[in-house]
């Protein structure tokens, strides 16, 4: 360990990153201003530190010049310190003499004015530090070769279905009574109008058989504790009433059932029983009952009718629910998302007229499993024009900023569905863009102009019934500007489609406390890295994938499900994962016995021992917070890689050109 | 000596935590807004880790102003850190006044890993408002005292 | 409860009974109601066509004289309301925008600095004197009278000032049916009449203001937030008739007004000698009401 400053040998290198730094901060002066700093034996500045030829100069310098530390000012030490680290590590230097200034997004970027000045200093303060960095080592624990899916939709399935036929152990875990999540709520899907459920169901049946897969719906997870690697999950099994073992899925239990509710896979347009799969090709094909509706449970033992019919005596209302814990390595979150209320709007007339339907429920409308038999029916009728209003909640200020990516392509084939099911059908599309930018997209745009569908730029600014025309009468209006050609319509139609937006699920907050994540501005879960971790986050082990982090289509949904299966695995299969070496440690000759750091360990990695009256931290449990650090009265904890001194010298030269001139000091 | 002039600019120094705040700060540069170059960041892995020293010295070493930026109540990465921090600052929040430093030169706040405009606005506010305030000279104030 | 209020100039001039009705359905309440000093025009509908600035500059000076006042501003016409709250708006989203309307604000010896709120008579009513003091106020329930509550367009803006949604308030409904009267969902509720183009393209306005009549027609009476939408529904019947091919004869009251009838205030204090429309009808109407619900109440027992 360094006594003084003056045995430290460190090597600064700012990074030009392309004109990013250079085009602000003046980086011929800043590395002047390096050079004459205190421990410093060589600084240099390069166009792009992280590329190969950059990399070599830093791992050149601590080979040949025998650095003891070294400084990289460049982007986010969140970008590149691993990079960095690794460099310092092939050149023999512990990767923990290693500090990274942030002269990019934090100066750079951000400052058309005093970039260069600022840069000095936060280059001053990450030599200050440098000089007391200590090398650390590394610990390494076993990965747990199993991996927890958390949501049962196409995301989930796929995911599951990836890592299962690797050969490794899947927990898959599914909040309603089927897989299957919102995809197979869906008729045909686009580009290639497949029929969803002919896609779909073949993996769903693939998840029940297959042998490394253990499915668990109708169950929700309560409880993660652990790290990367090392993962205790508390799952809730609520339950069924029906026995799955038994259970053949004949279906006379719902058969005989004379009591009905709202079905919600149907988004309450029809009914189902008390006793119910929520649609026919459920998986498991194992009912469950709704205590909500269900008369034997709420009126203590009467009806009973299924219980009376189950030739198999499955029917058990004695069930209880059942806490289950498992230990996975990897789990990856595919929870999927909500549809927005347009009820909110209410110019457009959601709530008012039963003409006007969401697009799921157009989707089940048009579905042959759906309440009308797949016939597009409204108040009994077929509708001769149907009107589909893009952008419901989307790209507004009031609701959702952002673009919900799918509903451009999902109304153009809402206008071929219609047309192919509806002889001599007009279909209008209120529209602001038309997005159709993947493969296939702008074809089958195309192919819709062709058929007769008449698209309207522009965003209606009511949907009402009040007719000023014999021809709007017992119509709906849809009153919109058209902005290309300047005028305002009034264009009737028998129903009105709205394409709400892709909302991240109700209970997203607490999905991301459960499992340590952060959610973006938008509200969906928030990726590690935008471009090149699309699927990883700040939680090490914990994957996103569908349309939990972003509003997505089924193709790309499908690749970032294989993309979360392709992180869990290479953890999994590495065998081992390295923790946090920055860890907090106590000295045991200061340490008191006071036991004041005990009880503030969120991961109770703290315990007194008992013989030696001191504190002791288990460094496998410990993941470096500092919070126990700050509070030991006799600072008797020392937190690894951000000690006092670190930070206090850190500070100080931060404020190197805030001060009297160095002789005071 | 630390010159008084109509174009002092403060330096404030900030204390981010790694996983929300100083995320957000580098959110506002993937963004390109533009704010103030007067505050200067140290990170740490969680504001629960700031010793109140840290803060001291910040003044002592010339600060005009300090700023503690965490995640929102509930979304600490290491489940609680923040709430400590809110109590340690309560408490020391009373010693600095005691010392003239008071309410604008001393702030805590809870910005997300999302919340890049929201950073930059603090950043912006916290320099004009200790911009007229003047220098905070503790150095030279204590030696008159 | 003291207020500093902007009449505007629709209430001051050819809708001068919401005036009237308004100083004296307030002081019924309670309410000490004083005019602002030297206040201007708030632009209407007329300023932003001319200049920006100048749509945001005269709203404003009214803001900055009530600054002055040490008070905060209520206004009971929307089209006021709807430009006064512009002002606070856009001179608090943008320092720019502030500097230059201070500057021409400097002219007459004001400034806004953003201190003085802004507040709708509606939203003072309903939540600063509250409506259970309204019902108390109440001596002639208006039982049985169906009234159409108009708010017009220009509570649109109220997302500023948050005290009702905009897509589909409901704030004046509840304080009709505060003073007894049956409220019809009225359609076009939110629609707007016309505004100044009943003057300047009649025929535009006439049919707007025909819209709104005719879809009232299952109401006794339609009562509007803004003296100006009074002034159009009440004065351009015969030309809005024409327009549809029928006859309108529909009673169209100010907000104050009818709580004043509600009150028992006289007539003349409430200025509804000056309606083109005459509303005598519905003084009958109240009082049938009456007697049909005092005779239910004997014959129940109970209210």
């Amino acid at each position: 360990m360094p006594e003084g400053k003056s045995d430290v040998k460190i090597g600064v290198y700012i990074c030009h990153c392309g004109s990013n730094i250079a085009g602000t901060v003046d980086v011929e002066e800043v590395t002047g201003f390096a050079q004459e700093q205190g421990s410093v034996a060589v600084a240099r500045n390069y166009k792009f530190m992280c590329s190969e030829p950059g990399q070599a100069l830093i791992k050149q310098d601590i080979e040949e010049l025998g650095l003891d530390g070294v400084v990289v000012a460049a982007c986010s030490p969140r970008m590149h310190e691993p990079t960095f680290r690794r460099v310092c590590e092939a050149a023999g230097l512990n990767p923990y003499r290693l500090d990274m200034c942030n002269i990019r997004e934090q100066c750079s970027w951000v400052h058309k004015n005093g970039a260069t000045e600022k840069a000095k200093a936060l280059i001053s303060a990450a030599i200050s530090r440098a000089r007391y960095l200590e090398p650390l080592e590394r610990r390494e624990v076993p990965v747990v070769p199993a991996a927890l899916v958390v949501g049962g939709g196409i995301a989930g399935i796929q995911a599951a279905l990836k890592v299962a036929d690797a050969g490794r152990k899947v927990y898959l875990v599914e909040r309603e009574p089927s897989i299957g999540g919102h995809m197979i709520q869906l008729d045909k899907t686009f580009p290639t109008l497949d029929c969803s459920a002919c896609i779909l169901t073949p993996k769903m049946a693939a998840v029940k058989a297959h042998p490394n897969i253990e499915l668990m719906t109708y169950s929700e997870v309560v409880d993660v504790q652990g790290y990367v690697g090392n993962f205790k999950v508390t799952i809730r099994r609520k339950p069924r009433y029906v026995d799955e073992s038994l259970c053949t899925g004949c279906g006379i239990c719902w058969e005989k059932c004379p009591w009905k509710a709202e079905s919600e896979f149907d988004c309450g347009l029809g009914q189902r029983k008390a006793i119910y799969t929520p649609f026919p090709q459920a998986v498991p094909n194992v009912p469950v009952i709704d205590p909500e509706h269900c008369v034997y449970i709420l009126r203590d033992g009467k009806c009973g009718a299924c219980l009376k019919f189950c030739e198999r005596e499955a029917i058990d209302f004695n069930q209880t629910e059942k806490m289950v814990e498992v230990e996975v390595g990897a789990i990856i979150v595919a929870t999927g998302y909500d549809v927005f209320d347009p009820s909110a709007i209410t110019r457009l007339g959601y709530e008012r007229f039963p003409n006007v339907i969401t697009s799921l429920e157009f989707e089940r409308l048009c579905n042959a499993t759906g309440p009308t038999g797949g016939h597009i029916v409204v108040n009994g009728q077929e509708p001769k024009s149907v009107g589909i209003i893009h952008c419901v909640g989307s790209r507004d200020r009031k609701y959702h900023e952002y673009c919900s990516r799918v509903c451009c392509m999902y109304a153009l084939k809402f206008a071929h569905l219609i047309r192919e099911k509806i002889e001599g059908a007009n279909v209008y599309q209120f529209y602001i863009d038309m997005r159709c930018f993947g493969k296939g997209f702008e074809e089958f745009y195309q192919r819709a102009g062709t058929e007769g569908v008449t698209f309207i730029r522009g965003r209606p600014a009511q949907v009402t019934d009040l007719a000023i025309s014999e021809e709007e009468q017992g119509k709906l209006v849809v009153v919109c500007e058209n902005t290309l050609v300047g005028a305002v319509m009034r264009v009737p139609v028998d129903m009105v489609i709205l394409c709400p937006a892709m909302e991240p699920r109700a209970d997203a907050r607490d999905v991301a406390r459960l499992f340590n994540l952060s959610q973006s501005a938008d509200g969906f879960l928030l990726e590690r890295h935008a471009k090149l971790e699309p699927v990883a986050t700040a939680s090490d082990g914990v994957f996103i994938v569908g349309c939990v982090q972003g509003p997505k289509d089924i193709p790309d949904t499908v690749a970032q499900a294989l993309a979360g299966a392709a992180e869990a695995l290479a953890l999994i299969d590495k065998g081992s994962v390295e923790l946090e070496a920055a860890t907090a440690v106590v000295d045991e000759a200061a340490c008191s016995g006071c036991k004041i750091c005990i009880p503030l360990c969120p991961y109770s990695a703290i315990t007194f021992n008992e013989a030696e009256k001191r504190a002791l931290i288990n460094e496998a449990l410990c993941k470096g917070c500092g919070v126990c650090v700050a509070a030991c009265p006799a600072a008797a904890i020392v937190a690894r890689h951000f000690t006092d001194q670190q930070i206090l010298a850190e500070v100080e030269a931060l404020l190197v050109d805030a001060r009297p001139a160095p002789a005071e000091v | 000596m630390v010159v008084p002039s109509d174009n002092h600019e403060p330096r404030i120094v900030g204390f981010l935590c790694n996983w929300c705040a100083y995320q957000g700060a580098d959110l506002a540069g993937t963004s390109r807004m533009a704010y103030t170059p007067n505050v200067r960041i140290v990170r740490v892995m969680c504001t629960g880790r700031i010793d109140p020293t840290f803060v001291l010295k910040a003044f002592s070493s010339g600060a005009d102003g300090v700023i503690i930026a965490g995640c929102h109540p509930g979304d600490c990465h290491y489940s609680e850190g923040n709430y400590k921090t809110t109590r340690r600052i309560a408490f020391l929040r009373k010693l600095l006044a005691q010392m003239g430093i008071d309410g604008e030169r001393f702030r805590l706040e809870w910005v997300s890993a999302g919340e890049g405009a929201k950073w930059a606005q603090i950043a912006d506010e916290m320099s004009a408002a200790i911009k007229e305030k003047g220098p905070l000279a503790w150095r030279e104030n204590l030696k008159e005292a | 409860m003291k207020y500093v209020y902007y009449p505007g100039c629709s209430a001051s001039g050819t809708s001068k009974e919401a005036e009237e009705s308004l100083q004296a359905a307030m002081r019924a309440l309670g309410v000490e109601w004083t005019e602002l000093e030297d206040w201007n025009c708030c632009g209407a509908a007329v300023a932003i066509g001319t200049s920006y600035l100048l749509s945001l500059a005269l709203p404003a000076r009214n803001l900055a004289l009530a600054e002055r006042a040490e008070s905060d501003l209520v206004t009971g016409c929307s089209r006021c309301f709807m430009n006064l709250i512009r002002a606070v708006h856009y001179t608090h989203e943008n320092a720019s925008v502030r500097e230059e309307v201070n500057e021409l604000l400097a002219e007459t010896g004001v400034q806004y600095s953003g201190k003085a709120r802004l507040r709708h008579l509606l939203d003072v009513i309903i939540n600063d004197v509250g409506l259970d003091v309204v019902a108390e106020r109440v001596t002639q329930p208006l039982d049985g009278l169906r009234v159409a509550p108009y708010y017009g367009c220009c509570q649109g803006m109220w997302t500023y000032a948050q005290f009702d949604s905009t897509e589909d308030p409901h704030c004046f409904d509840q304080l009709l049916a505060t003073l007894g009267a049956e409220v019809v969902d009225y359609r076009l509720k939110t629609a707007c009449c016309g505004g100044t183009l009943s003057m300047s393209r009649r025929s535009v306005g006439a049919r707007l203001i025909g819209d709104l009549l005719a879809a009232a027609d299952d109401a006794d009476c339609i009562v509007t937030a803004c003296p100006l939408c009074l002034f159009n529904l009440n004065s351009f019947q015969r030309e809005a008739g024409k327009i549809k091919g029928t006859h309108f004869n529909i009673p169209v009251l100010f907000l104050t007004q009818i709580m004043g009838m509600a009150f028992g205030l006289p007539k003349k204090a409430l200025g509804l000698q000056r309606h083109v429309v005459p509303v005598d009808g519905l003084y009958e109407k109240i009082a049938a009401g009456a007697a049909v619900s005092s005779s239910a109440a004997s014959a129940s027992g109970a209210r």
